[in-house]
């Protein structure tokens, strides 16, 4: 993102939320798996898939993006 | 922490988990630690307010539309769509995007090409210091007010949905965004306003999806607001517009097409330099112009995560949401509706999620306004009218100073605003005081050389006068309603368009009277800043698909789809 300054890429940033995010979310859909808590369409498990997902992407963009990584 | 965090409230919606609590804290730790480790690069008043100049088109882009993401965009508009339905994407589509294009592709090179670190700059530029005075202190005035009534909504929510002490939740997250912009200035605000974007679209993306699973789909949806209240329309955009007692807002498409799409709009994305900032960050002029396009089709997505869940409120909430003002105790009203669809759909995890989505978009909507208030307050007041000469690091210093008093003004206004029952009902109204008269005079100032600097500065006063009297009127007697809105019938959304449209007629009306009996200046001092004095660098050669005027085009396409699907 910037030439001038090598900031690391503000996406890297990003990936390290998403990251940190998907494995609390999906460690606490599998933590409850059992036990749903009481909200509408729990059954579904969505903190599973949505915490995996948000792994997916924010791995993704960590590696992506990881300060050190030069341009291609 | 956990102890602070939980100063209950009997009242409240729903119960954080540990989990959520760590979520919520992680983020608060991730934006300060941005903060103080984009501080080594802020060192120059560039790289402090302009974040360097040295943005890509897509950090940019998504500053751009973050910035208007505020915890009261999130909930305000949320609550618009329970109240007046799919109308509220109005505000979305029309309402944004033709003049998030009319900015990138016509207005933007005029701002960079001037080098103008702000909007008043660009006026101190084209109309001397009159006209730029008047638009810096309106500017200034009302940047605080917003981030102060922001800070307000957010807080509120946060007492009744989590039962959180008001206190608390104002200062802990005012403190925080004070201390990562002083820090990074406007390099700490677009990085976080972008952590914003995705945390917001994470957080409330699986309120849709989770609500049109339960209704089985948008035609499921459609049936069962029907069902709950049978009679009115919620789910059309144009076809209930043709009078204004067919809608739940009280509009005619006049107020939508030239109030709200040719004026307020146009107004606030092109000339509030709130958002432009973000734009002039940008690294090159193709960026620059690419910027607005680019944020024009996430701003077009929006209304998934803000409109949507809304409606479907609507359709599968058990109790009938009510107005602020008319709230009981055990209602709800309609501000309220995302967080009770967040309590609806999310356990342990995703609530926190959720909710540190409302938090990080109050903080991004803060950060916003306390960045560009110090930035029109340093380069437009304090060095013109107070200290003209000094070293860049003085400048910087104050800069830093500014950010900390700004949110501390702001907390002030915060307070302030309540004790005002219906302030929430203002916001609309004051970017008609200040911006709808802005954009006749930044609009004629650069499509027309003959323009004075005397008629820029009385357009603008007469523009912004005629908003406040209108205003005042209709507030004080009901019946300047039928006159100044057209229609008694006419709610507080359409009063607005309306009082926009005719503080613009008048700031361009007096504009022009008083260009033409005084005397215009050289054309000498004008270039670069009027259109036909200025030569616009011709794009390189690049192909189509890097073309800044072809991506403008697919937005515009997109946005006549999105028209016909919900006409």
């Amino acid at each position: 993102m910037s030439e001038k300054h090598h900031i690391i890429p503000v996406w890297f940033f990003v990936g390290v939320l998403f990251l940190v995010y998907g494995v609390l979310i999906l460690c606490s859909g599998l933590a409850e798996w059992l036990h749903p808590p009481n909200t509408v369409l729990a059954e579904l498990h969505a903190p599973v898939w949505w915490g995996g997902l948000l792994i997916a992407l924010g791995g993704t963009y960590c590696a992506m993006f990881r300060p050190g990584r030069s341009k291609s | 922490m956990t102890l602070l965090l939980a100063a209950e409230n009997a009242s409240r919606l729903v119960r954080l988990s540990t989990v959520d609590l760590v979520i919520i804290v992680f983020y608060f730790a991730l934006v300060l630690t941005i903060g103080f480790y984009l501080k080594r690069f802020a060192t120059t008043g560039e790289d402090f307010f302009m974040a360097g100049r040295e943005m890509t088109a897509w950090v940019a882009g998504l500053a751009f539309v973050s910035a208007n993401l505020g915890s009261l965009e999130l909930l305000g508009w949320a609550g618009s769509a329970y109240q007046y339905g799919i109308l509220a994407a109005h505000w979305y589509w029309i309402g944004a995007i033709p003049a998030m294009l009319f900015l990138g592709l016509v207005m933007m090179p005029f701002y960079y090409i001037s080098k103008t670190h702000s909007v008043p700059g660009y006026l101190q530029l084209r109309y001397g210091t009159a006209a730029s005075g008047l638009s810096a202190v309106t500017f200034a005035i009302m940047t605080i007010l917003m981030s102060g009534v922001n800070m307000y909504a957010m807080a509120v929510v946060m007492k009744v949905v989590l039962g959180w002490n008001l206190n608390f939740s104002i200062f802990v997250s005012s403190i925080t965004v004070a201390i990562y912009v002083a820090a990074g200035g406007l390099f700490s605000a677009i990085f976080n306003e972008v952590l914003q974007f995705f945390l917001i679209w994470s957080g409330a993306l699986l309120i849709p999806i989770l609500g049109l699973i339960e209704t089985g789909g948008w035609k499921g949806m459609v049936s069962r607001i029907q069902q709950n209240f049978p009679g009115q329309d919620f789910t059309h955009m144009w076809s209930n517009l043709g009078h204004f007692q067919d809608n739940p807002m009280g509009m005619h498409w006049t107020g939508i097409v030239f109030g709200l799409g040719a004026v307020q709009a146009m107004g606030y994305w092109t000339t509030d330099f709130l958002v432009v900032q973000r734009v002039l960050s940008a690294k090159d002029i193709r960026s620059a112009k690419m910027a607005p396009i680019i944020g024009s089709f996430f701003k077009m997505a929006v209304p998934l995560i803000v409109i949507l869940p809304g409606l479907l409120g609507l359709a599968v909430l058990p109790m009938h949401l009510v107005p602020a003002s008319q709230l009981q105790p055990g209602q709800f009203s309609y501000n309220e509706v995302l967080p009770l669809m967040l309590a609806r759909y999310c356990g342990p995890g995703l609530l926190g999620l959720g909710i540190t989505a409302l938090v990080a978009g109050f903080m991004a909507g803060m950060a916003g306004n306390v960045s560009a208030f110090a930035t029109v307050w340093t380069y437009d007041l304090y060095r013109p009218y107070i200290r003209k000469t000094a070293p860049d690091a003085h400048y910087v210093s104050m800069g830093r100073w500014c950010t900390l008093i700004g949110v501390f003004i702001s907390i002030g206004t915060a307070y302030l605003a309540m004790g005002f029952a219906s302030i929430m009902d203002y916001v609309q109204a004051l970017f008609g005081f200040f911006i709808a008269p802005l954009f006749g005079t930044v609009l004629l100032g650069m499509l027309w050389k003959r323009v004075t600097n005397a008629a820029g500065f009385w357009g603008l006063l007469a523009g912004t006068l005629t908003s406040i009297g209108i205003f005042t009127a209709m507030k004080m007697d009901h019946r300047w309603v039928g006159v100044f809105a057209l229609s008694p019938h006419a709610q507080g959304l359409a009063q607005d368009m309306y009082q926009s449209l005719w503080s613009c007629t008048t700031c361009v009306i007096v504009t022009v009277l008083v260009t033409l009996v005084t005397r215009p200046r050289p054309d000498g001092e004008l270039k670069g800043l009027v259109y036909s004095l200025t030569d616009v660098a011709q794009e390189e050669r690049v192909g189509l698909l890097r073309r800044p005027l072809f991506w403008g085009g697919a937005a515009l396409l997109g946005l006549i789809v999105l028209q016909v699907i919900f006409w």
